[in-house]
């Protein structure tokens, strides 16, 4: 088939792709470098790189950076920890294997809204959630998690939805394994920890790249789960980027200082992307 | 004890173990569940009551009072609606990749990818004007279009690696044959990847299930799919955690029953075949 004729057939997805990139992107530059208040229409003078010093020197913005990159880490070693050791440990034929493995997928399907309005009330509650009930069952005082650890508590909602999707990938990557290779190693006095370390990590490195791959993508745009339980607050402590500048934009209309926040979280976005996109990029045969 | 005994107690012990986090990680989802069919009062009462007297009060009120039909439909027409249309334009692209590789195909899809990494409120400004100024705030078209684009990339992917892996002889042999281009596509290539667009277009369905960020800031009422209508649960107006149970489990349930039904498709799916 000729040149021009691939070409005609990726036409439409590159270039809506583009559009989609460009169009968008260059506005939000345009309204960076202006003033722009939807209560204040009409004063849309160039300000220069004003909306950018706004934003940055906002209280709210170091916190938003850090509780963004917080929130990725944690819930990407979480997820990646656990999610080896536990589908290591259950990589052997059982009873009922086929409905844990529905039960274990479960979570994954439920969507933010929903996943933060269980949690914030019917498991975090502090007089009639359960985790309050087991603390007084257990005679402890029950902790008013949304308060007092409002980071953490966003950061456990969303482990809750990506733990069962890395256990399913690396569950799924190590029925691949060569039994072969574990049962000489196994044969040659090597132990569990051993077969561990040296055979199934390795053999987990590409679907490990992947999981954190997919999740980085997601994680960086957490919106909905803090939208629904915590409101950012209390204070600005489970605030992330995504959530500052929708206040910025939706909440108090300053859409020149929300452009260049925006413009900030593509620009960090970015330094992740580069390191991984490069990371991923090898361990994807294309 | 025998080495038969000691695989046996390790079977148990491994299924034991699976279990227990199944049902944990399974937990809210079954409270969840549960609670919706409770009154108000069983729903808070401490301790937590696991037996009682199921009524389905809940159900018609969430109906009454938010009317679940409507922003059910609301998501069913956006989700698929955005599937198909990101199929139509995905498949010719990852077809024309797979089949007829250039120097230069690795790069665009790596950079279709990093089209994904862009994050949403960076654009988020500009979409809200554009949908306010061409009056597309609050309709279903501007999620329509969003999601299609938000998932593009996605789709390309997952198709490109599917059609990647089938054999090229059968296309040289349906050429040897004198078949068109066209012929190829229609009678060789969409034949043989039946499986491979149906677990594409579900995990596309999922996504734009789930999707919260576009929905949340660009409809209120009329377009508003179940995210959004469960978003407004949020308010704290009491305590009801029944009827939000019941709201909840009617925004899940189709997605999760779709899901459970295809959930091997969508882990290799979304790892773009990277996982077999």
């Amino acid at each position: 088939m000729k040149r021009s004729i691939t070409r005609l057939l990726m036409a439409p997805s590159v270039i809506l792709l583009l559009v989609w990139m460009i169009i968008p992107l260059s506005m939000t530059i345009y309204f960076s470098t202006i003033r722009y208040n939807l209560l204040y229409p009409g004063q849309n003078n160039f300000v220069g790189l004003m909306n950018f010093e706004f934003f940055i020197t906002d209280p709210g913005f170091i916190p938003a950076v850090a509780n963004t990159l917080i929130l990725l880490l944690s819930v990407l070693i979480i997820t990646v920890v656990l999610g080896v050791i536990l589908s290591a440990l259950i990589d052997k034929p059982f009873f009922g294997q086929g409905i844990v493995r529905v039960l274990l997928i479960s979570p994954f399907f439920i969507m933010p809204t929903v996943n933060a309005l269980i949690w914030k009330n019917m498991m975090m509650n502090p007089v009639y959630g359960i985790f309050a009930w087991i603390s007084n069952s257990l005679g402890f005082e029950p902790i008013d998690w949304l308060s007092s650890y409002p980071l953490m508590s966003v950061i456990i909602m969303v482990s809750w939805q990506w733990l069962p999707f890395a256990i399913l990938v690396f569950v799924t990557a190590l029925q691949s394994q060569d039994t072969e290779q574990k049962e000489a190693a196994q044969m040659d006095g090597a132990t569990g920890f051993h077969i561990f370390r040296y055979l199934t990590i390795p053999h987990l490195a590409r679907p490990i790249a992947v999981v954190v791959m997919i999740e980085t993508i997601f994680l960086l745009a957490v919106f909905a789960e803090i939208f629904v339980s915590t409101g950012g607050g209390p204070g600005y402590d489970s605030t992330n980027l995504a959530y500052l500048i929708y206040n910025q934009a939706l909440l108090q209309y300053d859409v020149g200082v929300a452009s260049a926040g925006g413009l900030f979280a593509v620009l960090l976005a970015n330094i992740v992307a580069f390191f991984l996109i490069r990371a991923v990029g090898k361990n994807l045969t294309v | 004890m025998t080495l038969n005994q000691q695989r046996k107690l390790k079977t148990i012990m491994t299924g034991l173990f699976a279990w227990t986090i199944a049902l944990v990680l399974f937990f809210p989802i079954f409270w969840m569940f549960i609670t919706s069919f409770k009154t108000e009062l069983q729903a808070i009462s401490v301790p937590p009551a696991l037996f009682f007297e199921p009524t389905l009060d809940n159900f018609r009120v969430v109906q009454e009072r938010s009317d679940y039909i409507h922003h059910a439909l609301n998501s069913v027409i956006t989700s698929f609606g955005a599937t198909i249309l990101a199929l139509i334009i995905a498949i010719p692209a990852a077809y024309s990749m797979a089949f007829f590789p250039g120097k230069r195909t690795k790069d665009i899809l790596l950079w279709m990818l990093s089209t994904k990494m862009l994050p949403a409120v960076g654009v988020l400004v500009p979409i809200y004007i554009l949908c306010r100024d061409y009056g597309l705030l609050d309709s279903r078209t501007a999620l329509i279009i969003i999601f299609t684009l938000m998932n593009l990339p996605i789709v390309v992917w997952m198709l490109f690696s599917y059609f990647k892996d089938l054999p090229k002889e059968i296309l040289e042999a349906a050429r040897m044959d004198g078949a068109t281009p066209w012929d190829e596509v229609v009678k060789v290539v969409l034949p043989l990847s039946v499986g491979a667009i149906s677990s594409t277009a579900l995990l596309s369905i999922v996504l734009c299930w789930n999707e919260a960020f576009w929905s949340l800031n660009l409809t209120a009422s009329e377009a508003a799919p179940l995210t959004a209508m469960i978003a407004s649960y949020s308010s704290p107006e009491g305590l009801f955690w029944a009827k939000l149970s019941a709201a909840s489990t009617l925004a899940c349930a189709p997605i999760v029953i779709f899901g459970w039904f295809c959930q091997k498709q969508l882990v290799q799916g979304l790892t773009f075949g990277a996982v077999k």
